[in-house]
């Protein structure tokens, strides 16, 4: 087997584990660890998840807003499709 | 957080939003909805999405393949330096896509120097000692990983940028601009929105009055962005809505902002299967010109032809544009198909046509 | 300038390119495509077949690159006779004897020679298989990129089991958890740092195949090697004239391995495996070869899927309960940036 290979996919969130020289820094994604470019995220810590694209990285990732989304539109679910009043709404549009 | 995360892969959740789906698209007309990025595609085929929707929601993929809008003019460059003897970076994306004659991954057979890379960083870091050169191709995402070393003068004299960047947010505007567009709904690319903030899509809603839904790119996410858009058409709204807010901020990255516009200046660009899109395109300033491969490299581009974009009767156009199906193009499946393909929507796998192909016989 | 075609990474990545390749430029050139009626080069199947008084000759040979050579949970020598083993054992056959032949590079150092030499040995003595014969040789320095091992192995069987026997209604089973030499590889290429590790799977499936041969109701059976499950499923489903349909949640994958592919965008359906084998088994035993499977070491085997009609397709359910064709891998494997 040969794979010829470089390069990771985007929008996989790491965790910043070690802050380097030179607006590097050492990043965990789920135990596979990857230099990574800072530069776009001035003030990044220790700890920070991260979005990184194409070896650098772009954007953090809040865990408070991804639960705030969740919730959201678990309700939304319940309501609109199982609550007798949600599926009349839509229907009689 | 990883298991945050999962959750956006909840299988309950996402039946339960299929059924809901279901139940607002009833007595709709054809909804198409757009997306314009490629890892949008992926989820929506990875998962199988699509097999989710109810007949008459399409899901369309837009001009969202950064490196299948890139004319084959450009490719054409990128080939000609490699068998020139220069070594050429670029993304494993990019390497398959074929120019007028060939791609970068067949020049590479023919003895060309092309080298493939996950990211700038990692050609940085090689050291590079002699002449080479990388191919920038990407949206308002990339660039910025670009821009950052090099308004930082941490780039080399020896590596030359072989620019090719396009920006969404002007395509976008462009494609529904078209009388013709029958797009009802857009899902906006996360990754873009994570650099130019959530705010560069609100002309959507403004000026074409149809619903925007950024969106992250796990199924949840898409199925989510689905729903709100149907919702929004139900209840005769057009609302921007920010459901990867985990990511995407309402003014978006701004060092990222800056550095583009320090290295930058946005110009009318081309786009394959697309055409002239004004002010799409990144072109290097005058500054920077020292790095410019189309400058430093002159004489051995200065024979490169206009490029062969497109071949007769490929509708390639009107399907990214999502005025036309595949199945509705004369060639597909006859002259055009995955293993021979004409048009760049056949070429990526990404690529419309090249899923119909694929997916097709689902029915 | 006419641009004159040549030969591409693509051609040798094991998936459609290959199949192309072989079935349109080796295949037609040669008159006599199988002896006695056995399986040869139209049926392409993992090792061909001469029959013999009652008996059946298997014989498969393959040849192995490998960067790196040496990887987490093996090397190129363990590989080369493993996967030779391999492809004469899931035919139903037991392997009896190997030959061997290498191509070095000048300047290769000798310690790594003797590591690679110790495994093939490791292999070939457990098994019980003699090695009766072989070939060495050397080329200039940069003639040839440091090593490379072909392999031909022989075995012996009464009952051929071959890759194109599917039935409508047959269970599909995985002997074990998927993808780990491929993603074992690629971080190794990386130069990756794998927190609990990542190792290869290459391992002799003799024993499995013993189980499932007592069990019995095994209809196919195929080692899944280059192009990974996807490809192992196609071929059975073409070769078969069945369409299949698999459960992704079912398919049995390492967490770490998971991570890893998504991480790099490549579906772990694509990566290779060097010790696991797909069977096709009649629906009434597929219970009782799992159960034996589980029991006997093999703990991760499973039911994925089954033949839900005639056609040649392969259909995934998808985790999230979507529904994709799962194509047969094609091109170089390259992960995305986008």
């Amino acid at each position: 087997m040969y794979i010829r290979v470089i390069a990771m996919c985007l929008g996989v969130p790491g965790r910043i584990v070690e802050l380097k020289e030179g607006f590097r820094a050492l990043v965990d994604f789920g135990g596979i660890r990857r230099e990574v470019d800072v530069s776009l995220l001035p003030g990044v810590k220790v700890g920070d998840y991260v979005i990184i694209h194409a070896g650098a990285a772009i954007s953090k990732v809040s865990e408070e807003d991804a639960l705030i989304t969740l919730k959201l539109w678990k309700e939304i679910a319940e309501v609109m499709g199982y609550g007798k009043r949600g599926s009349s709404n839509i229907s009689s549009r | 957080m990883g298991e945050v995360l999962d959750r956006f892969r909840d299988r309950a959740l996402i039946l339960k939003l299929a059924k809901l789906i279901k139940g607002l698209a009833k007595g709709l007309d054809k909804i198409r909805i757009m997306h314009v990025c490629g890892t949008h595609e992926h989820t929506i085929t990875h998962y199988g999405l699509r097999h989710l929707m109810p007949p008459n929601v399409k899901l369309i993929a837009g001009p969202g393949c950064p490196v299948c809008i890139v004319p084959a003019r450009e490719v054409d460059e990128a080939v000609k330096l490699a068998l020139s003897g220069v070594t050429v970076y670029t993304y494993g994306d990019m390497y398959k896509v074929p120019g007028s004659k060939m791609s970068l991954a067949q020049a590479r057979a023919k003895g060309g120097k092309v080298k493939v890379v996950y990211g700038f960083d990692d050609v940085l870091r090689k050291r590079v000692k002699e002449d080479s050169v990388f191919f920038a191709v990407g949206f308002e995402t990339t660039a910025p990983t670009v821009a950052s070393p090099l308004y930082e003068g941490r780039v080399p004299e020896v590596i030359k940028l072989l620019t090719s960047y396009r920006l969404t947010v002007p395509v976008l505007r462009y494609v529904l601009s078209l009388k013709a567009s029958p797009i009802r709904g857009v899902i906006c690319p996360g990754h873009v929105s994570a650099i130019t903030g959530a705010s560069a899509w609100e002309y959507v809603v403004k000026d074409f009055k149809i619903p925007a839904v950024i969106a992250g790119f796990e199924p949840l996410d898409v199925m989510i962005a689905v729903t709100e858009i149907l919702k929004q058409l139900r209840e005769g709204k057009a609302r921007l809505v920010n459901e990867y807010s985990r990511v995407v901020s309402y003014e978006g990255n701004l060092r990222a902002k800056q550095y583009l516009k320090e290295v930058f200046e946005v110009v009318d660009g081309k786009w394959r299967g697309i055409g002239l899109v004004p002010l799409s395109k990144l072109k290097l300033k005058d500054e920077f010109s020292t790095w410019d491969a189309r400058l430093y490299f002159e004489d051995k581009l200065r024979d490169i032809g206009e490029g062969d974009d497109i071949k007769p009767g490929c509708k390639c156009a009107e399907v990214i544009l999502g005025i036309m199906e595949p199945k509705d193009c004369p060639m597909f499946m006859r002259a055009c198909t995955p293993s021979k393909p004409l048009g760049p929507c056949m070429v990526s796998s990404e690529g419309t046509c090249h899923i119909w192909a694929k997916y097709g016989y689902l029915g | 300038m006419v641009s004159e075609e040549v030969v591409t990474l693509a051609h040798g990545s094991g998936g459609v390119e290959t199949l192309r390749l072989v079935e349109e430029l080796i295949a037609p050139r040669f008159k006599y495509k199988d002896y006695k009626g056995g399986i040869g080069l139209r049926e392409l199947d993992d090792g061909a077949t001469i029959p013999l008084n009652g008996f059946n000759l298997v014989i498969s040979t393959d040849s192995y690159t490998v960067e790196p050579i040496f990887f987490p949970g093996g090397d190129i020598g363990k590989l080369a006779v493993t996967g030779s083993i391999n492809d004469v054992v899931v035919m139903g056959a037991k392997p009896i004897v190997i030959l061997d032949s290498i191509v070095v590079e000048e300047g290769f150092p000798l310690s790594y020679l003797r590591r690679i030499l110790d495994s093939m040995a490791e292999v070939a003595n457990r098994e019980g298989v003699a090695l009766v014969g072989g070939d060495f040789k050397v080329m200039p320095r940069g003639k040839v990129d440091r090593i490379i091992i072909s392999t031909t192995c022989v075995g012996l069987v009464k009952r051929l089991i071959t890759d194109a026997g599917l039935k409508v209604g047959d269970k599909l089973v995985i002997s074990g958890t998927i993808a780990e030499h491929g993603a074992a590889i690629l971080a190794a290429q990386m130069g990756m740092e794998v927190k609990g590790g990542l190792l290869s799977d290459c391992a002799p499936l003799t024993k499995l195949m013993e189980i499932a041969l007592e069990v019995g109701g095994v209809t196919a059976a195929k080692d899944l090697t280059r192009g990974g499950l996807a490809s192992a499923l196609n071929e059975m489903a073409r070769k078969s004239g069945v369409t299949v349909r698999i459960k992704e949640e079912l398919i049995p994958i390492r967490n770490a391995v998971r991570r890893y592919s998504e991480m790099l965008g490549v579906d772990p359906l694509i990566l290779a495996s060097e010790g696991r084998a797909l069977l096709g088994v009649e629906a009434k035993k597929a219970e009782e070869l799992v159960r034996e499977l589980r029991m006997r070491g093999f703990k991760d085997a499973t039911v994925i899927g089954e033949v839900v009609g005639k056609g040649g397709k392969v259909l995934l359910e998808t985790s999230v309960g979507g529904l994709r064709p799962l194509e047969p891998p094609s091109g170089e494997i390259v992960p995305r940036i986008c």
